[in-house]
């Protein structure tokens, strides 16, 4: 294991930073990196973190308005024209509204476009429902071509911004809006595609993608202090899933649980399941929403009234490792 | 780059008119009143107002087009063949299992598709991206992005929103068309979803509207020169036409919008298309 954690990540001084943060440095330095990137956003530059790239490169920046249809498929035309355009809206418009322009006009005519969606899940708080995005993915997850990734902090959302600056293929990258503690560090690894153990374990095999990540280290804390032996392994990368990683933790752990704050229906923890199901089955158990929407709130209300907190979760695991036995062939 | 005449480009219409018919009547589905309605505009386009290679088609100073309504793609491929693109014989693959020619265009599956569409409302966004691209990325004056647009798929509000993008930025270097034939799916457009006062719409959006009979040839040629001189706005064309034109009884009949003729249609079609309407007595006097 070479994964270096910030070594106050459990204390109160843990850094926190909005993920999309991240992002926004990244774009700015993709933008220096490469002239063929172009940004384009949905009038919501500041909150998206484009206004980063808008101060450095005005004449590569678009402004396209409330309209997020125009939005993914004027980005498919520049691509075509041989730029790498990165769109941001919040997820609940992009990809949540234009669903269909993104298959046709990115996925099927696989245009190297950037969707990023940001303030997905329900620590965006007291927005309330209409702008939790839960769906997008389930939603970006099954269309052929696409690359999904929900960072796990700011760190390794600005690594994982260059990395689809020019991976040439359409990309996911989800983000969240509120401060998010910040467990990796600039030596941290990042790949797309690769999936990393934070922390090793031999009773359960927890996996975490984007926000809730850090929240699955702080429920190791606890169970370990219950002689529970958890691995924690965090997954930025939700497509294509790094299927050795997943496969060895399982088959050391025998007992796996996902978790996201998205709808557990569809999402990361369908993906592992379809993968554990076809490769080497075993219990597992998937944390996220259940077939219901959010509401408003303080992000860490809503957290723990979902269950989507380190101290909720380890109860959660808990209880899961005490009905499920661990599966070993 | 190819320059025919107008009377050139109307004897490939007519042929690319009988390809489709051939090709539709052997694929047993497909569209058929928006291909042959289309037929001079995409004879144009390809024979005289784009500036392209078939031999090379990801040539980098070509125009660019972008076939939003993907429905009509057997007109294209039709005009791409006969263009020399690809060989003609390909064209009665359309529709088959492994063939280059899909039901709707794909951008990966045949070079000279400048991208992939079927979804309406698409293609206006796309082709303003790369005007956008044009214009104020590269600052290349010298190309130009045309896109064809059915009147049908103006119903879609994704259209809307890139005329009013191209509007606000004055692409000037986009020219669209509208295939103005009045019929989509569900009936006449009117009767569907009414579109007019069109002109008015697309000016109010800040654009250059000019409006043609969409089977004059030299009206179409004209109609995109003087798109093209114009560099302060986009410019649309309204180009009216008739859907199934050519082929006496699909003409003018929204029922022909999606479906293909049968062996003794296509036979009868053929007929019409190559007597001229019955103005050739005898097949092989003339084209």
């Amino acid at each position: 294991m070479n994964y270096e954690l910030d070594n106050k990540i459990l204390s109160p001084e843990v850094k926190q930073e909005p993920i999309r943060a991240g992002y926004g440095r990244g774009l700015k330095i993709s933008g220096e990196n490469n002239d063929k990137v172009v940004a384009l956003c949905a009038d919501l530059t500041q909150s998206t973190q484009m206004h980063l790239f808008r101060e450095a490169f005005p004449e590569r920046f678009i402004e396209v308005g409330v309209a997020e249809q125009n939005l993914v498929t004027l980005a498919s035309g520049l691509a075509r024209a041989g730029k790498i355009p990165f769109t941001s809206s919040y997820a609940a418009f992009s990809p949540g509204r234009n669903w269909e322009q993104i298959r046709t006009t990115v996925c099927l005519n696989n245009q190297p476009v950037k969707i990023i969606g940001s303030h997905a899940g329900v620590s965006v708080g007291p927005d309330g429902a209409t702008h939790q995005m839960l769906e997008d993915i389930a939603l970006m997850r099954v269309l052929p071509n696409m690359i999904v990734i929900a960072p796990g902090d700011s760190i390794e959302a600005e690594k994982a911004t260059l990395a689809i600056a020019s991976n040439g293929k359409p990309s996911y990258l989800r983000l969240a809006r509120e401060k998010t503690p910040i467990f990796s560090t600039q030596a941290s690894p990042f790949e797309v595609g690769k999936a990393y153990v934070l922390r090793e374990g031999d009773d359960v095999a927890l996996l975490g993608t984007g926000t809730m990540t850090y929240q699955l280290l702080v429920a190791a804390d606890i169970l370990s202090k219950k002689n529970i032996s958890v691995e924690v392994v965090h997954v930025p990368t939700i497509k294509p899933l790094d299927q050795e990683t997943l496969l060895t933790s399982a088959k050391k752990c025998g007992r796996i649980v996902t978790a996201e704050e998205a709808q557990a229906a569809g999402g990361f923890g369908s993906a592992v399941s379809e993968l554990i199901t076809d490769r080497l089955p075993m219990p597992i158990l998937r944390i996220g929403m259940k077939d219901r929407f959010g509401e408003s709130g303080t992000p860490n209300e809503l957290l723990d009234h979902f269950g989507l907190t380190g101290e909720k979760i380890a109860e959660k695991v808990e209880s899961f490792i005490s009905e499920n036995p661990q599966y070993h062939r | 780059m190819i320059k025919l005449t107008p009377l050139q480009i109307a004897e490939k219409a007519n042929t690319i008119r009988q390809d489709i018919i051939k090709a539709l009547e052997h694929a047993g589905s497909g569209h058929s009143a928006g291909p042959l309605g289309l037929a001079e505009m995409l004879a144009s386009l390809y024979f005289n107002i784009m500036n392209i290679d078939p031999k090379n088609p990801e040539w980098t100073d070509r125009d660019m087009f972008f076939l939003s309504n993907g429905h009509t793609v057997p007109v294209q491929y039709a005009t791409m063949a006969e263009a020399g693109y690809f060989d003609k014989n390909e064209l009665m693959t359309l529709r088959k299992f492994g063939s280059r020619l899909q039901g709707h265009p794909e951008r990966e599956r045949l070079p000279g598709i400048e991208s992939t569409s079927g979804p309406l409302g698409s293609g206006l966004s796309q082709a303003a991206g790369y005007a956008y691209s044009l214009q104020y990325i590269d600052k290349v004056k010298s190309r130009f992005v045309y896109v064809m647009m059915g009147d049908g798929e103006l119903d879609e509000g994704n259209i809307w929103e890139a005329a009013m993008f191209a509007g606000k930025y004055k692409l000037s270097q986009l020219i669209g068309f509208i295939d103005r034939n009045n019929i989509q799916i569900d009936g006449n457009t009117e009767d569907v979803m009414p579109l007019e006062n069109l002109r008015l719409k697309w000016e109010s959006f800040g654009w250059h509207v000019l409006e043609i009979d969409g089977h004059n040839i030299e009206s179409i040629i004209d109609a995109a020169s003087m798109g093209r001189a114009i560099t302060n706005r986009p410019t649309v064309i309204i180009a009216h036409t008739i859907p199934g034109k050519g082929v006496d009884f699909m003409e003018y009949d929204y029922k022909w919008h999606g479906t293909p003729p049968n062996s003794e249609q296509a036979k009868l079609a053929l007929e019409k298309l190559r007597s001229l309407d019955g103005k050739i007595l005898h097949e092989g006097a003339g084209l």
